[in-house]
């Protein structure tokens, strides 16, 4: 992926007229054509973290259907609220179909999830993670929030492990080490990594920073930092400077693959 | 499952409608103080906040500050809140990830969280998450929550399909998180928990409810409070 284009030594040149210097670390072109060509090498078996919250805002949405349209499969997801959305209509707005991580599961593809919550309260109609996991088709891995979100912000910050109250006393607990601090008792949890992370951000800068809005940052920005490979679908790209700096969400060296969506389209 | 308790006769009066529980809990919420509502019951409590209360509210997925968590908004995928719900816009809201969201949770910086719940234990052990019969659930911010705010209050209705106790003396259920309940307010009582001594004290009854009333629609032993006051 790391082709030199004109378009984006441009931009930087543009960026500084007095110094036309070109600093081989900065034109890396990040970005995709396509949807599916940002996708095209995730092989099957794949770990993939898929950022957002659960709900519209936030989700990857455009990746999500690009990977399913590549037609892998054993792949574990990694997501928070996964797959409720499509049944309950959870964080969509009315008028539209809503468009969940069941996806993967509806299609046989995924076999794993890890998230915080694979299923809504109510079971009509099935939601296609329980209908998979109750087939015995899906292995479904449930982490507390705070836990999932820290596990992953671990990884990218290069701490293997770290010691948390939350789940303590509880079936988290099971076969963690324990160990007590300031009189309270904490669980070991592990740094949580994987091969892709599909993330969503409002606008990217040629360079690949990014930026968010709302509450559409939830589990993107550490997932960004946690993949091996970090793939982005953005509203807009823009050219260097065209993020403020003090808005960055998401730094640039964190980002391998930006794809710009089309202008208008009716998903969120 | 938990034992049904022995109860004679038709109900002393009616129970308080989920409105009226919301209400309740919402009463005891402090002017100034950051408060996590869970769905349901206690995402009500928003309506009803006492004249000059004013909360900071967050959700999970990244918001301090919002508004009645009822007064929907324009429908922003992009300003949602965790129940998955749309609130807006409003002055000094702030955003934020999940990393920051949850060591806000974790760090202990939550003055009061309002849950439900499935079973609360007599020690104040709480289980939200998951029924064993179905045998998956969502566990969500709740563990983190309950384990971690400084206050747990459970807004519920008092029995499960009518007369199945929810207030128990041991939790058959897979907990949330052990001994972390304060109190419990539901259509019929206010149940303070003395978790150092493992002791309910039921301190209110619905109107036209009795102490005894309330303990034959309870499996956990209660105490009586030195005055029982009528829930208003």
């Amino acid at each position: 992926m790391q082709l030199y284009s004109a378009k984006t030594l441009r931009s930087v040149c543009d960026a500084r007229p007095k110094d036309r210097t070109i600093r081989l670390v900065v034109p890396i072109n990040k970005i995709s054509n396509s949807f599916s060509e940002a996708v095209a090498d995730i092989p099957s078996g794949a770990s993939i973290m898929i950022g957002g919250f659960g709900g519209a805002g936030g989700q990857p949405t455009r990746l999500m259907l690009a990977l399913r349209d590549l037609g892998i499969g054993d792949l574990t997801i990694i997501g928070n609220v996964a797959g409720i959305s499509k049944t309950t209509g959870y964080g969509w707005p009315d008028d539209l179909d809503p468009i969940d991580q069941g996806m993967f599961f509806e299609s046989g593809q995924a076999t794993k999830i890890t998230c915080s919550f694979p299923v809504p309260g109510t079971t009509n109609p099935l939601s296609e993670i329980e209908k998979a996991w109750r087939e015995g088709n899906a292995e479904v891995d449930i982490v507390p929030q705070g836990t999932l979100i820290e596990r992953i912000r671990a990884a990218g910050a290069g701490i293997p492990a770290f010691y948390t109250p939350t789940g303590v006393g509880t079936s988290v607990a099971e076969g963690k080490e324990h160990r007590d601090f300031d009189g309270r008792t904490h669980l070991l949890e592990h740094a949580l990594t994987a091969d892709f992370a599909l993330i969503r951000a409002q606008k990217a800068d040629t360079r690949g920073n990014l930026q968010y809005i709302g509450t559409s940052r939830a589990f993107n920005p550490a997932m960004a930092t946690a993949a091996r490979t970090t793939i982005v679908e953005v509203d807009e790209i823009v050219g260097i400077g065209g993020i403020d700096s003090e808005r960055v969400g998401t730094l640039s060296t964190y980002v391998d693959r930006i794809v710009q969506r089309e202008t208008g389209d009716y998903l969120p | 499952m938990s034992s049904k308790p022995e109860i004679t006769g038709n109900e002393p009066a009616p129970r308080l409608n989920r409105a009226a529980i919301a209400k309740r809990a919402a009463r005891d919420l402090v002017d100034g103080s950051t408060v996590n509502l869970g769905i349901g019951i206690p995402a009500m409590c928003a309506d009803f906040l006492p004249d000059g209360v004013e909360l900071l509210y967050h959700a999970e997925n990244g918001i301090l500050g919002f508004k009645e968590l009822s007064a929907p908004g324009e429908g922003d995928p992009n300003l949602m809140d965790a129940g998955g719900k749309f609130p807006k816009l409003v002055p000094g809201m702030a955003f934020f990830d999940s990393v920051e969201s949850f060591s806000l949770i974790r760090g202990g910086h939550i003055d009061v969280t309002v849950l439900g719940a499935l079973q609360v234990s007599r020690s104040g052990d709480l289980a939200n998450w998951v029924v064993p019969k179905r045998g998956i659930g969502s566990i969500g911010g709740a563990m983190d929550l309950a384990a971690n705010a400084k206050k747990v209050v459970i807004a519920m209705e008092h029995n499960a399909h009518g007369d199945i106790a929810k207030i128990v003396e041991e939790c058959t259920f897979p907990l949330t998180a052990p001994g972390c309940v304060d109190e419990i307010i539901t259509d019929i009582a206010v149940i303070e928990i003395d978790r150092e001594n493992g002791l309910m004290v039921l301190r209110e009854v619905a109107p036209g409810w009795t102490f005894d009333d309330v303990q034959a629609r309870t499996e956990a032993r209660l105490e009586a409070a030195d005055k029982i006051d009528q829930m208003a």
